[in-house]
């Protein structure tokens, strides 16, 4: 086997590089191939591979179509308050009030929306949502393709790149981050995976659009590449986390097999019940009752589960409930839904309920950015711009999602900060501000990881110690979490990182090596599912989706902040939250009722 | 061979390694609960972790493991042991008709052309408007079952024409996809777009042999929409309403 060095394998050099084939990178390289820099998308999979294509329910934002008197403030107050106070308001505000131009450009590229009688794009209520600031009652602000709308957009923006000659590096993996003494990044080490090729990819400018890793937890409903590749790389390159303890956990995932059911189900009327066949969410959330934040109906139905009231044989599962809505309307607005339904709970859901249960979603946290895509590092006390190093959609924390992301809001996310770093980077290489280079050590330094599992020649299994893992991950950090388990988690996941960093790769081939992957990947899981163990057991409150037994309320004198990982001392700070928009009024942290 | 085993006979090849491909076969205890052939894969690489396949969303929805199981083409993920095993044993070889790469994981580069040719992205060079362009729901129903489309090329590299003249004939795949366009009222350049499939090869190669239409996972009818484009063809090209209702 070969050692790679910086003499033996060849640069290829780009002005801009996407780590990420999904929504969020394709957005930003379709606004880069437009301005003719030289761009180029890295994607482990052939770009309509990519886990945005499994998006169901929508992308919500204030277009004014299910509602003309509709008000992207009402989103942005939605969103504030379901990101449990700690989303910034800053960015929160630009997600919203830029969301309308970024959806109607996807229309505009060809997206095909389902409609309203009227011709006009159709929305569905989704959970979270109201009208006036929580005083109108519930909204309905997805902008839906039927319930494929993240297919829908993926191969929108794939078709608009073809369309635009983007340069796509498919099915090359990218490895580690090379940067210079000065912290500045100018590219990644990564190899081609059908052929094994090695390269330094070097850029001005390289965007983190990695999406979540889903799979640090046993039960998921994220695709098996959702490995926080980019956010893994960081981490190593020495870069911080934000806001890592909080995981969103989907109320529906279908129980057994981990696929998303739509929140939309919700949204068109569908609701849970438990073994008595009692609608229990009106016990939890009086109000809106089904359609509460994800944490929120999460959290119900696992105390629902824990105190006897589960559904089957086990009472270990809840059963969402959509016959009542008949035939017609499954077919038109939930059709994936049902064929799904049919084919991994044996159900269908015209006839039956569906058996879910609360299941791994949605990363909030990631490597923190600003509204443009810049990552920043914490130096100081002060945030501190890193050269070259971008991140969009699920593997960054801008932070719009803060403590809760609400239903909707990830598709938003993905096309408004694609298109905002795409539109940064143009200008920032346009005006000349992105030259920096590497020597030979850096480079030699990033290809270290992968020459030393090349060269192992004995070592621990992958598929095993990955196991051991999402077990770790789904017994002590998972809906509900207390300190002495986390302690218990915390030893565990010690023992874990001497066989991570100990993995034997048997089969050294070259072509298409799908365990050298799977290999890096489980190095990538492991580095996120650390930051992930040591976030969520510093804060020591209540809040969104993290939910501590020990600390069961919101402690806004102390923790009104972002978590900030830092992994060179594997410790937790406090980042202030902003609550500085520009335009309207910050919103004042409340209780949150739904 | 017990009742209680599961016999999988697979397609190996690795170029550095092999000269021929060839057949392995592998035995697994039976599991107690119908698995999808997907997660039958998972247990084999736990044996033997020099198998490759390509795998992504595990839900059948991109597109990423057609394969053929025994005999037909389908998505591994979504097909339950129980719907292919015969006495016990499943064959599992890559999409036909495509260069191998290695053991279960074919270039589709060729297909991927085919699609880019029929050029997959709405053209109207009209000045968008402010809002999104409108569309009746009976018009956005048109695209239904076609937009659909994963990609997976189950149905091309089950076309016999396909296989045939790969680089002439567009194939199921990439023709459903030039029909999701031409049906779009949004859509400006249907004469261009027909102009260039009228040739005798990119859409007449199709005979209506049909196997696309019984192996797409996602339960399309590509030939329902050759079909189509093919009277769009026959007419009048000058007689074509476009969508802005112009009469050319």
């Amino acid at each position: 086997m070969t050692n790679y060095n910086s003499s033996n394998i060849k640069t290829l050099e780009f002005d801009a590089l996407i780590i990420g084939g999904g929504g969020s990178g394709m957005r930003a390289s379709l606004e880069l191939a437009k301005s003719g820099l030289k761009t180029a998308v890295v994607s482990k999979v052939f770009p309509t591979r990519s886990h945005t294509v499994s998006a169901q329910g929508g992308i919500t934002c204030a277009i004014q179509s299910a509602d003309p008197n509709d008000d992207w403030r009402w989103h942005m107050y939605d969103t504030v308050k379901g990101a449990d106070f700690i989303g910034d308001q800053d960015a929160i505000e630009y997600l919203c009030s830029e969301g309308p131009k970024a959806v109607f450009e996807l229309e505009h590229m060809g997206l095909p929306f389902s409609r309203f009688d009227n011709g006009r794009i159709y929305q569905r209520p989704f959970g979270g949502q109201s009208k006036d600031f929580g005083k109108g009652g519930q909204a309905a602000r997805t902008c839906a393709a039927a319930d494929r709308t993240g297919h829908a957009l993926l191969h929108t923006l794939y078709q608009n790149n073809v369309k635009e000659g983007t340069d796509f590096l498919n099915e090359w993996f990218a490895v580690d981050i090379v940067k210079n003494d000065k912290n500045e990044v100018t590219g990644v080490i990564a190899f081609s995976i059908e052929y094994g090729e090695v390269a330094y990819l070097k850029a001005q400018s390289t965007v983190m659009a990695t999406g979540g890793a889903g799979r640090i937890y046993a039960s998921t409903t994220n695709a098996l590449i959702n490995t926080g590749d980019g956010l893994a790389m960081a981490l190593r390159a020495g870069f911080p986390a934000q806001d890592m303890e909080m995981w969103q956990f989907h109320p529906t995932g279908i129980y057994g097999a981990g696929s998303l059911v739509t929140e939309g189900c919700r949204g068109e009327g569908g609701y849970l019940v438990n073994k008595d066949g009692e609608r229990f969410m009106e016990r939890y959330a009086p109000n809106v009752k089904d359609l509460a934040g994800r944490d929120v109906v999460a959290r119900s139905m696992v105390l629902e589960i824990l105190e006897g009231r589960g559904c089957g044989e086990n009472k270990d599962h809840i059963y969402l409930k959509l016959d009542h809505l008949g035939a017609d309307v499954l077919n038109a607005k939930l059709p994936g839904i049902c064929e799904l339904s049919r084919t991994f709970a044996h159900v269908d859901p015209i006839f039956e309920p569906i058996p879910v249960v609360p299941t791994c979603h949605y990363m909030m946290g990631g490597t923190p950015t600003n509204i443009n895509g810049q990552a920043f590092n914490r130096i100081n006390e002060i945030d501190s711009i890193v050269p070259g190093l971008f991140a969009a959609g699920e593997a960054a924390c801008v932070s719009v999602h803060g403590a809760n992301r609400l239903g909707g809001n990830s598709l938003l996310d993905l096309v408004v900060f694609g298109r905002a770093t795409g539109m940064f980077i143009q200008e920032e290489i346009k005006s000349g501000g992105g030259v920096k280079s590497a020597n030979v050590d850096d480079i030699d330094g990033a290809l270290e990881r992968l020459n030393k599992l090349n060269e192992s020649n004995s070592g621990y299994d992958t598929s095993q110690v990955k196991k051991q893992l999402q077990d770790c991950m789904q017994s002590y950090f998972g809906v509900f979490r207390r300190g002495e388990f986390m302690e218990k988690g915390l030893n565990e996941l010690n023992e874990i990182r001497e066989k991570v960093n100990n993995l034997h790769l048997k089969d050294k081939s070259n072509a298409f090596n799908t365990s050298r992957v799977e290999a890096i990947e489980l190095q990538n899981l492991f580095e996120v599912a650390e930051a992930t163990a040591i976030a969520a057991y510093s804060r020591d409150e209540s809040r969104g989706a993290h939910a501590r037994d020990d600390y069961p309320d919101r402690d806004d004198e102390n923790w009104l902040f972002h978590s900030l990982y830092d992994p060179q001392s594997k410790s937790i700070s406090k980042r202030d939250v902003n609550f500085s928009p520009s335009e309207v009024e910050a919103f004042p942290p409340i209780v949150r009722t739904y | 061979m017990t009742k209680d085993t599961l016999e999988i006979n697979m397609y190996r090849y690795n170029p550095e390694q092999d000269k021929f491909p060839y057949i392995k076969s592998y035995s697994i205890k039976k599991p107690i609960k119908d698995i999808m052939v997907l997660d039958l894969l998972h247990l084999l690489k736990e044996q033997d972790e020099s198998i490759s396949y390509r795998r992504s969303c595990r839900e059948g929805v991109c597109g990423s493991d057609g394969m053929n199981i025994n005999g037909k083409n389908g998505l591994a993920c979504i097909t339950p042991i129980s719907s292919v095993l015969k006495n016990n044993k499943i064959e599992l070889r890559p999409l036909p008709g495509l260069p191998v790469i290695r053991d279960l994981v074919v270039d589709m580069t060729e297909f991927y052309a085919q699609y880019e040719k029929i050029k997959p992205f709405l053209q109207n060079s009209t000045t968008a408007p402010e809002q999104e362009r409108l569309q009746s729901p009976e018009d956005r129903d048109k695209l239904d079952g076609l937009y659909e489309c994963i990609l997976c090329a189950c149905c091309s590299t089950s076309c016999p024409s396909f296989w045939w003249n790969p680089d002439k004939f567009l194939g199921p795949a990439a023709l459903l996809q030039a029909y999701r366009f031409l049906a779009d009222t949004r859509d400006l350049k249907t004469n261009e777009r027909l102009d260039e499939l009228s040739d005798p090869f990119s859409v007449y190669r199709c005979h209506g042999i049909m196997n696309c239409v019984s192996v797409c996972p996602k339960g399309l009818n590509p030939n329902k929409a050759i079909g189509e484009i093919k009277t769009m063809l026959l007419k009048d090209k000058d007689k074509i309403i476009t969508s802005d209702g112009v009469m050319n």
